[in-house]
């Protein structure tokens, strides 16, 4: 068996964040990473961040996540790539399998850890209209790795289903790499993102279908087009509203979900929030679950944006080294203290009000136990 | 169909040709790229066929998670074509129904 203070698990930006905080108060920090390109799902994100400086505002979120990298590797963090972890026991001890992807048999490992900062990202959520298993409709996040990574098209012909800031981004990015997006639906009646991104595929000529979901996609071997109607305020559909649209590809951007199976895996109690993507691991404010030694950060603890991963990871990186042991407490408080700030910032205005309030409610449903 | 030119990332970048083949179809990819990658790039979007149905199935969630796109890679079923990068000499073979034939 192996043994390190903290072991992170995830290499995205509230991962990595951790280990570089937990590693400057001194800790032994191991970073478990199952993909074999560290970054989490920053790798795609080819856009420029918005806010303020101290968050990495007009810097590609591509690049961030290979700054961070290096950063933690340069303060000495150890990672491992292509590293799954099927298995915690006690809030201390890891199996992992090492070079699944890349080597047909895997290495299985033991890790003890000290303490464990759960960063394990989330996933997209679906949603079940009639075809919507033929080749051909796919998550959005699931198209912008294909265009944005592997450099591939999914398709030449797009209808984007959600108006949130993913599907307005990817429909962009869409066009960027080529292919044509014939219209953007969504069931709300009005955009769900920000206005800029809004504003890029307008003026590029996309329509925005608003009041309206996807019935159908239709095809054989794969989608030849997207039926989409008009719903009434319950969302029911509205007799003789359909219209077609000949399309190869439908990208669903209705949101993510935490993914929290090492989360449930280690006893961590949940709480519901459908702001924050549904259920959560009830965390403090220093980001530890109700298991002790267990901290969560991160789109796992609640989805948010990746500036606010990001100071979530440093809270969780600076509990992780404190329950370890490290560290000297004034300094651990102080810098706590102004990641707390920075994350309030980043939660006040018309977008952040909401999150703000719902994470509020998270940290109270695990003080009343 | 590859983003050759791409206003951010700029052009696609030179890469070591590795050949794979698919149904007994040999076609190139670039080292380092998913299964996946390859594929689409050939415009080939069927993954497997689902056991009861006989559906179509292809990438959905590009994250290993959702395994519609799980081919016979090398002999071994259920590999996660989205996850997996391709190696030079890779046989992969469209997931039948288990015990059946597919209707292709």
């Amino acid at each position: 068996m192996r043994s390190v203070d903290v072991a992170v698990i995830g290499a995205g930006p509230a991962g990595l964040s951790a280990a570089i905080s937990a590693r400057r108060q001194g800790a032994d920090v191991l970073v478990i990473e199952q993909n074999p390109k560290p970054g989490g799902q920053l790798i795609k994100q080819i856009h420029k961040f918005f806010g303020s400086k101290e968050h990495g505002a007009g810097i590609r979120g591509i690049r961030l996540g290979e700054s961070l990298y290096q950063e933690a590797l340069c303060t000495g963090v150890r990672v491992w790539l292509d590293a799954s972890v099927f298995g915690i026991f006690d809030a201390s001890v890891l199996l992992v399998a090492r070079g699944l992807l890349e080597n047909k048999s895997a290495s299985k490992y033991k890790v003890h850890a000290k303490s464990i900062v759960l960063a394990t990202g989330a996933s997209e959520n679906s949603v079940s209209f009639a075809g919507w298993t033929l080749p051909g409709v796919m998550g959005a996040g699931a198209a912008q790795t294909m265009i944005n990574v592997e450099r591939v098209l999914p398709g030449k012909k797009t209808l984007i289903l959600g108006s949130g800031n993913v599907g307005l981004i990817v429909g962009y990015q869409m066009l960027q790499a080529g292919a044509d997006v014939v219209a953007v639906c969504d069931a709300q009646r009005k955009i769900g993102g920000y206005a800029v991104h809004a504003a890029k595929l307008s003026r590029a000529g996309v329509p925005f279908r608003l009041g309206f979901t996807v019935s159908r996609a239709l095809g054989h071997a794969g989608v030849s087009a997207a039926e989409i109607t008009k719903v009434d305020e319950r969302w029911k559909p509205i007799p003789d509203s359909t219209e077609q649209f000949d399309v190869d590809t439908i990208c669903i951007a209705a949101g993510l979900k935490p993914y929290a199976k090492l989360a449930l895996m280690a006893g961590c109690r949940m709480v519901y929030s459908g702001i924050l993507g549904g259920w959560v691991p009830a965390h403090d404010r220093c980001m530890m679950s109700s298991v002790p030694g267990v901290f969560v950060a991160g789109d796992l603890a609640g989805v948010e944006e990746a500036s606010c991963a990001m100071e979530e990871g440093t809270l969780a990186g600076l509990g992780s080294a404190r329950f370890a042991g490290l560290g000297e407490p004034g300094e651990i408080a102080e810098l706590s203290h102004r990641a707390e700030k920075r994350l309030r910032e980043l939660r006040m205005g018309r977008f952040g009000d909401h999150r703000q309030h719902a994470k509020n409610l998270i940290v109270e449903a695990l003080s009343r136990g | 169909m590859r983003v050759l030119k791409h206003p951010v990332l700029g052009d696609l970048l030179d890469a070591a040709k590795v050949r794979i083949s698919v149904d007994g179809i040999q076609i190139e990819a670039r080292e380092g790229e998913s299964i996946q990658a390859a594929l689409l790039a050939s415009g080939i979007r069927i993954s497997r066929y689902t056991d009861k149905r006989r559906e179509p199935r292809g990438l959905f969630c590009a994250i290993g998670q959702c395994t519609d796109c799980v081919m016979v890679v090398d002999g071994t079923p259920n590999v996660r074509t989205c996850v997996t990068r391709v190696r030079d000499g890779m046989v992969i073979e469209t997931q039948a129904p288990a015990g059946g034939d597919h209707a292709k």
